[in-house]
């Protein structure tokens, strides 16, 4: 047998077991780490405010809270559809899975179209990121959480991908299941963004 | 399944496959554990040369050789590329990448892909880097505002470069302790675990918690550059103490992300050349992640004269003290081990016993920076440098040396010239000390740090410093070549010279591609010399 046969017996000692629950508690630490990143934000958020009340006071109020409410809403449900579709694949329904992290998609999607309508407003009224503390804030806040979207969104193209070739089922469903937690983090973050920007600024 | 068969009764060593894609491809734990190493040194010797260049500045009282500007370049990259290119991805990447999977009985790493997908982004890191010495940013390691944020040096390139290493340093982190906690093999439990893995493990857990918030606090400062941002900007209403109080939330515990794994590989030699047990085992495994904690908790000591309230300087004070007992615990464990001892002077036993006396001389002068009365006079003078590099070199490097020749055969399968490596040891412990004792004189003195020149008066304990690095780098250079000899033309390295009772030393050497034939079942601790047989 050639080298490539040695090669390829390497890494595949890893029972499947092991490896489903690496990656779960890889992927815990992951959601961890950008729970962390994000904290740097909002430390900085809760001094600012302190500082600055009426500052805060003031400019939320330009947010445009019904843009906000409907994203608040895209999300929780795109959250709903990645969970349903992470259960369907456990019971081995690859097109349902499919289909609903599609969906999932464009949700995020939608979620992207209502926030570049939302950014274009604030240009057009000459608010950017280095018009106010406040306004800093509102652009890294959401600009990081946007960055997290399109970084689900690739995550979650490529499951349905596989998806569909066939690759997961009803045992082997490991990298569904971790992508969702990945998306669930996302609308996490921004079930606490939105609050704090767009209501009680 | 199917090909499994073959690969058991023939032994084929890992370093077996040649061609530059076998290694750039490898997913491989020990390939990838060699390419950080080969790349961290090159750094190393890099940022060596820019340190000799600093001290040849400093070789007169006046500003001679390069313009003040041309030094404040020369510290910024020499102070960067040893933090951000050697020390923080250097011990813990590369002994840990090839060492982690080899003591805890596993065929590798959790991921092995991500792995091999860490040390690309920490090449990218570099790359990045490298494109901003067009305009290397002159601003030292800290990158503090608001300087930072006004200089027109590209201070945006090597912030980037230094966040994406980051991130190649939170992928390792995480992969290590996944792999710790999923990965032993039967038998061994975490109280067998060798030394060197539970630092591994309290490193990883440092870095994973650490530095995802120096990582924003890059990406502030970037968008502060680049968009005008003011969180750090006091004229549109920021504040530039916040960035310091970021930044050392992050480098404070990157301080022992720098030193726990050296003192992991300490409290794997010293034991196997004193032939004895390791004393205090639990002791010694708990308190990595003791400073761990701690270390969280004291970042505002770098910051007494940046105008924190005396309360908040107080009691960040005492945290600071706090963090001496853990530490104090290590080296009064490596001390009763070494105690009547049948001391085998190895050239990695020496490189550990500079590390115990040296790292002790470096955490007792910071106790002087960790009191709030000598700190405001020792602040920012040559005090610090002296202290800082009896930590960084006299403590992770020399842990560093001593790992490299400690497990230079397991790793190469071949041996180095052991005279050499001695008279190479020497130069390098006379050297560091002729360096950098004199500074604490020079700091006590009031000779602030980070300028070209200086007052006459202190030429003498300068120049002294000068010729004290060409000793050092000349050890460095002797031991370079020795290495690379033994690495060229050595002996062939038998399985375990030195009598070893963990497991890496349990394979061939070098191992084998998939490391063990049979995933072994561990019944006893790792330590336990002088005992058995
Ligand atoms: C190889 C021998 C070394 C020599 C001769 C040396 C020399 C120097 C000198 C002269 C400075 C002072 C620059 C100034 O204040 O104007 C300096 C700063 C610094 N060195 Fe080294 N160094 C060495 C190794 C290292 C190593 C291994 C590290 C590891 C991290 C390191 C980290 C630093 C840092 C972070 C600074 C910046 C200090 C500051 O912010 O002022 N050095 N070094
Ligand atoms: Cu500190």
């Amino acid at each position: 047998m050639g080298e490539a046969s040695v090669e390829h017996t390497h890494g595949h000692h890893m029972d499947p077991v092991v490896e489903y629950k690496s990656s779960k508690l890889g992927m815990w630490l992951f959601l961890g780490t950008e729970i962390l990143l994000f904290g740097g934000l909002f430390a900085a958020y809760a001094i600012f405010r302190a500082k600055y009340p009426e500052m805060f006071f003031e400019q939320h109020v330009e947010l445009n809270k019904k843009l906000g409410a409907v994203n608040t809403c895209i999300l929780i449900f795109s959250s709903l559809t990645m969970a349903m579709g992470v259960s369907a694949i456990q019971r081995g329904k690859q097109k349902a899975t499919a289909i609903l992290i599609l969906i999932t998609i464009l949700c995020g999607l939608a979620f992207g179209v209502v926030k570049y309508f939302e950014y274009s407003a604030k240009f057009h009224h000459h608010i950017y990121p280095d018009t106010s503390i406040f306004f800093s804030l509102y652009f890294m806040m959401t600009g990081l959480h946007m960055l997290h979207v399109f970084i689900g969104l690739a995550i979650l193209a490529v499951i349905m991908v596989l998806t569909l070739k066939g690759k997961f089922t009803a045992k082997y469903n490991t990298p569904v299941e971790v992508g969702g937690l990945y998306w669930h983090l996302v609308d996490l973050i921004w079930i606490y963004l939105f609050p704090l920007l767009y209501l009680i600024g | 399944m199917a090909n499994h068969t073959i690969a058991h009764d023939v032994y084929v060593p890992f370093l077996e496959k040649k061609g530059i894609l076998s290694w750039i491809l490898s997913t491989d734990h020990k390939r990838i554990g060699i390419m950080y190493l080969i790349s961290i040194s090159f750094f190393f010797l890099v940022a060596g040369v820019f340190a000799l260049l600093l001290r040849y500045e400093l070789l007169t009282p006046t500003s001679d050789f390069v313009q003040p500007h041309t030094y404040n370049v020369f510290f910024t990259l020499h102070g960067s590329i040893m933090v951000f290119f050697f020390i923080v991805p250097g011990l813990a990447a590369s002994f840990g990448n090839f060492l982690i999977p080899l003591m805890i009985g596993a065929p590798d790493v959790a991921f092995p892909k991500l792995n091999l997908g860490s040390y690309w982004i920490y090449l990218l890191g570099t790359v990045i880097v490298l494109i901003a010495l067009a305009k290397p940013a002159d601003t030292g390691w800290t990158f503090y505002t608001p300087y930072s944020a006004t200089t027109n040096t590209d201070v945006v390139m090597i912030t980037l470069g230094v966040f994406v290493l980051g991130f190649s340093s939170i992928l390792t982190g995480l992969n290590f302790i996944v792999t710790i906690h999923k990965m032993r093999a039967p038998g061994m439990t975490w109280h067998r675990l060798p030394l060197f893995i539970w630092a591994s493990y309290a490193t990883a857990v440092l870095q994973l918690l650490a530095t995802p918030v120096v990582g924003i606090t890059l990406l502030l400062l970037i968008m502060e550059r680049t968009l005008g941002v003011g969180f750090f900007d006091p004229a549109k209403g920021g504040d530039p103490i916040l960035f310091q109080n970021f930044f050392w939330f992050y480098s404070h515990p990157a301080v022992y992300i720098m030193i726990i794994p050296a003192m992991g590989v300490i409290s794997e030699i010293i034991p196997v050349f004193a032939r004895k047990p390791i004393f205090g085992y639990k002791a010694i495994a708990y308190s990595s992640l003791g400073i761990a904690f701690i270390s969280f908790l004291v970042w505002a000591h770098h910051m007494f004269t940046s105008g924190i309230s005396d309360t908040a300087a107080t009691i960040f004070s005492f945290l600071t003290f706090l963090v001496a007992i853990p530490t104090a615990i290590k080296v009064f464990n490596w001390t009763a081990t070494l105690y009547k001892g049948s001391i085998h002077l190895h050239s990695a036993m020496l490189y550990a016993l500079a590390f115990v006396f040296l790292f002790t001389i470096g955490g007792l002068t910071g106790l002087f920076l960790g009191a709030l009365a000598s700190d405001i006079h020792l602040h920012d003078t040559y005090f610090v440098v002296a202290h800082m590099h009896y930590v960084m070199i006299g403590g992770t490097v020399m842990g560093f040396f001593g790992a490299l020749h400690f497990w230079f055969p397991k790793w190469f399968g071949k041996m180095f010239n052991e005279t050499v490596a001695k008279i190479a040891w020497l130069f390098i412990f006379i050297g560091f000390n002729v360096t950098f004792f004199p500074q604490f004189f020079l700091g006590v003195q009031g000779m602030p740090r980070r300028y070209a020149t200086y007052p006459a008066e202190f030429e003498s304990l300068m120049s002294l410093s000068t010729y004290g690095s060409w000793i050092l780098g000349f050890g460095i250079f002797i031991m370079t070549i020795n290495l690379i000899a033994g690495l060229i033309n050595g002996e062939k390295a038998p399985q375990n010279p030195y009598g070893s009772l963990s497991l890496e030393w349990q394979v061939p050497s070098p191992p084998p591609l998939e490391n063990f034939e049979e995933i072994p079942h561990v019944t006893d601790w790792t330590y336990g010399y002088g005992k058995k047989k």
